[in-house]
């Protein structure tokens, strides 16, 4: 398999690497660059665990290809908090125990800060469709709702 | 496997002529997944997101030209065309959840033939057209004559579609697309209705009508749109396009819906779709 040389930003960095032009943008990031937050729930789209954020907009990493993120400003789970503060989303999840099994958890959080980022305000039916590509086996999805809808309530505070 | 991501319509041709087993993309969610199930590598995967014809839109000259590898939530999100199609806009919407929204193009959804793709029946109600590179130079096409089976398509070896067109959206005209699936999002449609009508105040002087998932390609139902033009939309005429729907259906039996299900849902959606699209001809959606 050919390999090609890949320069991006992942959460702030620059990043070099080279890359089997098969693999996905997943594997390249969990066994490339050791991010292993991204997780592989499906490798087929369906289950969103793999969710980051390229160039603003939510992907899954699992359908992209590694060399496909050449210039690209990557997110990943990794990313979104600031230093040893956790992002509110991750400190509602915490506190909503809005995990069980944790690895739905990485993918969940990137979505919902996907959809924050775009609509600071979104109605409970808005955060259900935004996070319809991202799915749970364990909590039952109400607990990733209210924490998703208590950190948009911090995040306008802030914002205020 | 080689990945390469030209940055024009020339040197893709190129490429695909020159690597037999090449195959171009757009969003790969289709085309990664199959790779994935066991369909064969290809030689060269050749990104079409890096031509910047494949991915612009353009309004202009009483048309549309959209590139083919344009992510369908960058249409969604162009309220210029969201509001002058509609429906195409609602069906190019339903593709998939966000993720796959940003990735998902009409090229792909086209070119993948699936009977249940989304895009088909509201392009096809539309007629659009594309436009297609291939070894000589390019020639045009409308949507309905590429695809020619599930997975089949007209497209020769080499070619690949570089954009589609569309007329604007003529005066007193609108459309509408709806699905059935099993759940709420996240789903292939078990039937999908496309639907253009032109108003002349409360009678239906053009219809197109095209339905998904009910046979191994989209097909237009000339008699329900003959049933249609000269009547207004009473529970008669209604009625009578609904059953011509159902009886145009060839549908498959599977996990998602059986025969005798799918034949009376594609008579309900249509009359669904040609009530909203009736009211978006007549009181405007601009
Ligand atoms: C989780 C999930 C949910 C989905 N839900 C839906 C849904 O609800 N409705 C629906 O209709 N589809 C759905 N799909 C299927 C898929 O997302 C769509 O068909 C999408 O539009 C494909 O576009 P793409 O750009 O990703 O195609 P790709 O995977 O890039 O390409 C698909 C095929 O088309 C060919 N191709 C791509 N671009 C061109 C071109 N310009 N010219 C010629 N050939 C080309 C490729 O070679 C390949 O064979 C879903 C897929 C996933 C993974
Ligand atoms: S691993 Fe990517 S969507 Fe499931
Ligand atoms: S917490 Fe286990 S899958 Fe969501």
């Amino acid at each position: 398999m050919n390999r090609t040389h890949v320069n991006c930003t992942v959460n702030g960095d620059d990043v070099d690497f080279l890359a089997a032009d098969g693999i996905s943008l997943l594997d390249a990031l969990r066994d490339e660059l050791g991010l292993t937050g991204s997780k592989e729930g499906c490798g087929t789209g369906d289950c969103g665990a793999c969710s980051i954020l390229i160039d603003g907009k939510l992907n899954c990493s699992c359908l992209v290809l590694a060399p496909e993120a050449e210039g690209a400003e990557i997110v990943t789970v990794e990313g979104i908090a600031d230093g040893d503060h956790l992002h509110p989303l991750q400190q509602t999840f915490l506190e909503g125990a809005a995990l069980q099994c944790g690895i739905c958890t990485p993918g969940f959080l990137v979505a919902a800060k996907a959809l924050l980022d775009t609509n600071p305000d979104p109605t409970e039916t808005e955060i259900r469709y935004a996070l319809a590509g991202n799915l749970c086996r364990c909590t039952g999805y109400d607990k990733i709702i209210r924490s998703v809808q208590e950190a948009a309530v911090q995040l306008r505070e802030v914002a205020k | 496997m080689r990945y390469v991501a030209p940055t024009s319509v020339d040197e893709a041709r190129s490429l695909l002529v020159d690597n037999p087993g090449s195959r171009v993309f757009a969003g790969a969610t289709d085309l990664i997944p199959q790779i994935r199930a066991g369909r064969p590598q290809p030689s060269v995967m050749v990104d079409l997101k890096r031509i910047d014809r494949l991915t612009s839109v353009s309004h202009r000259d009483g048309g549309w030209a959209i590139g083919a590898a344009t992510p369908t939530a960058a249409l969604t999100a162009n309220p210029e065309f969201a509001t002058m199609f509609p429906g195409l806009s609602e069906a190019s919407g339903l593709i998939g959840s966000d993720q796959i929204q940003n990735r998902s193009s009409w090229g792909g959804n086209v070119a993948n033939a699936s009977p249940a793709a989304d895009s088909v029946p509201a392009l096809v109600a539309n007629d659009a057209q594309v436009v297609i590179a291939s070894a000589g130079g390019t020639r045009t096409a409308a949507v309905d004559e590429i695809i020619t089976g599930p997975g089949q398509t007209s497209l020769g070896d080499g070619e690949f579609i570089i954009e589609f067109t569309l007329a604007d959206m003529a005066a007193g005209t609108s459309d509408a697309y709806l699905r059935i699936i099993p759940r709420t999002e996240m789903d292939i449609a078990v039937v999908g209705a496309g639907v253009r009508l032109t108003m002349d105040g409360p009678t239906v002087a053009a219809a197109k009508i095209v339905l998904g998932a009910v046979a191994p390609t989209a097909i237009r139902v000339g008699e329900a749109e003959a049933a249609l033009v000269g009547n207004t939309l009473d529970e008669a005429t209604l009625a009578e396009a609904a059953e011509a729907a159902s009886a145009a259906c060839n549908p498959i039996n599977d996990k998602r819906g059986t025969i005798e299900y799918r034949r009376q849902v594609a008579g309900v959606l249509t009359k669904r779709c040609l009530l909203i699209a009736a009211d978006r001809a007549q009181n405007g959606t601009a």
